[in-house]
């Protein structure tokens, strides 16, 4: 088992369990939400620019589309090439209070089959890789109320 | 409206699998354009190259690798880097410098040798760049973009496999009349939906390949075209280049995530649909004047929402107009008369020339078996990674 939990992108998400969120920026000028952070300027155009604050995200959203990867993707995706390559799916899920679109992987067991466009879905903590020392973690979309 | 330049010669060198150097393809395809144009290297004022990564030295080179091998002549030099749309930024490069003065013929050229299998990000540990993050955190593929964007259509606007299927057997068909293609054989719609899924919905067959390639041009001032004795050559009458507009509300390549549109009210038009109004704008044109129209078909999918970006129908009629025939020879507006994508393949910096180069042969009716009965006016259309538009028009 791996001693310690790193993000595989620092500053993206946070907490634990059903306290687990994304971050993103919110410019406290135009409340636009960026995401990933974005920590220099506000990248609205019509923006004077204020501070940037972090936020998390809403946790549920829906989904926009979906699809997912049959074939192993190339570095710096990483994979365990001594074991058949298993599929994931990728949602794209709309977040209707920051009216924006977010892409990511969904959480073990969920497939396309799982999925339709539209459904409800949340965020929840998952693991990218790990190796003996670490596991690095990520988040993953799940349709919401069900675990696996 | 700005003045036309003339396309005084197009050259390409066939797209494939050839294992050999860019700088090979890419001097053949201008060696085949100079000769087209009946214009001498030595007269050529300036260079401009689409970029490429050459083995062994870690940058983007081009248009003085191209000048090296045909000769150090003292040429004015661009190289251009813009992703898939880079081969359009050239010839904008181009254009904008013999409408300015600074040259009366140019030489624009566009090639590379494709590595096998999916596109990957440059090497290293290097988290401020989206392209990395999206394979290292996701491992969201070309074609995992490509399938979102066809299942979104699905779901949007009723879109079948079967149809996108159909676009294959279109371009396909197509492909096989062009000596330049990789891909010279028919499809049929039975091979499409056999082929393995890369991507749910989309199959082998509904994506486009890597290929080794090269196009270029010979563009020039219509002074310089007369004085050649070329009366009426084809014109490029627009070139459109333009960034998206915040908030940017389609989840593109290689984006993890949109733009918020909390702040701001999207204006409804997309990133695609305003590459495609740029160029009409600036040629004074609109999409009833077109004969025809080369687009970028990374998937089948995509063809039909390039359909609507450039106006050919209205949103989410894509389907019924390929199912229509409109968009095939002999239709209303063919699109992809040179088999597309489909058919030729990525081979990045040559690309939007190769659309060039089609169109210019359509424009002068020497397409032979591929030609589209009195073509007048075309159109291309891509995008590059980053936010990089890119589309001409073509009159003759």
């Amino acid at each position: 088992m791996p001693h310690t939990r790193t993000p595989a992108v620092a500053g993206w998400f946070d907490g634990e369990g059903d306290g687990f969120r994304l971050l993103g920026t919110r410019c406290s000028a135009c409340a636009s939400v960026h995401f990933p952070r974005e920590d220099l300027h506000c990248r609205n155009p019509h923006c004077t620019g204020g501070p940037l604050e972090e936020v998390p995200l809403s946790r549920s959203g829906r989904i926009w589309s979906y699809t997912d990867s049959r074939y192993r993707p190339p570095s710096p995706y990483v994979s365990n090439p001594e074991l058949p390559w298993e599929p994931y799916a990728l949602i794209a899920v709309e977040l209707e209070a920051e009216r924006i679109v977010v892409l990511g992987q969904t959480a073990p067991g969920i497939t396309v089959a799982d999925l339709t466009v539209g459904m409800e879905v949340e965020v929840v903590p998952g693991v990218l890789d790990e190796d003996a020392e670490t596991a690095w973690t990520t988040w993953h979309w799940r349709p919401t109320g069900v675990t696996v | 409206m700005t003045q036309d330049v003339a396309v005084l010669g197009a050259g390409m060198h066939p797209w494939g699998k050839w294992g050999r150097s860019f700088v090979e393809y890419g001097t053949v395809a201008a060696r085949a354009a100079l000769a087209d144009a009946g214009v001498g290297w030595s007269d050529i004022g300036s260079v401009v190259g689409a970029d490429t990564v050459r083995g062994g030295y870690p940058g983007y080179v081009a248009g003085a690798t191209f000048a090296k091998a045909l000769g150090w002549q003292g040429a004015r030099v661009a190289s251009v880097y813009a992703a898939c749309a880079s081969g359009a930024q050239a010839i904008a490069a181009a254009r904008a410098q013999i409408l300015a003065g600074l040259a009366d013929v140019v030489l624009v050229v566009g090639a590379d040798a494709a590595p096998k299998g999916f596109f990957r990000p440059a090497g290293g540990d290097r988290p401020d760049d989206p392209d990395w993050l999206r394979f290292r955190l996701l491992g969201a593929t070309n074609p995992t973009y490509f399938g979102l964007y066809a299942r979104r259509r699905m779901a949007v606007h009723g879109d079948t496999p079967e149809d996108f299927a159909l676009v294959k057997v279109k371009n396909a068909a197509m492909g096989a009349l062009n000596p330049y293609a990789r891909y010279r054989k028919r499809v049929t719609a039975e091979e499409v939906a056999a082929s393995a899924v890369v991507a749910d919905p989309l199959r082998l067959l509904d994506i486009c390949a890597t290929s080794d390639g090269a196009a270029a041009l010979v563009l020039s001032s219509m002074d310089f075209a007369r004085r050649l004795g070329a009366a009426r050559p084809v014109r490029i009458r627009a070139v459109s280049t333009v960034t998206p507009n915040f908030p940017n509300t389609v989840l593109d390549l290689p984006d993890i995530a949109t733009d918020s549109a909390v702040a701001v009210e999207p204006t409804g038009e997309t990133f695609r649909a305003s590459i495609a109004r740029a160029a009409f704008e600036e040629a004074g044109l609109g999409p009833e004047d077109l004969s025809l129209a080369e687009v970028y078909d990374l998937s089948t999918a995509l063809e039909l929402q390039w359909y609507e970006d450039l106006r050919l129908c209205g949103e989410g009629e894509g389907a019924k107009l390929l199912r229509e025939g409109a968009t095939a020879p002999g239709g209303r507006i063919p699109v992809n008369a040179s088999g597309g994508l489909a058919s030729f393949g990525e081979a990045v910096p040559a690309q939007a020339i190769a659309q060039v180069c089609e169109l210019t042969w359509q424009l002068r009716g020497t397409a032979g078996e591929r030609q589209i009965a009195g073509a007048r006016v075309g159109i291309t259309a891509n995008q590059g990674l980053f936010g990089h538009g890119s589309s001409v028009v073509a009159v003759r």
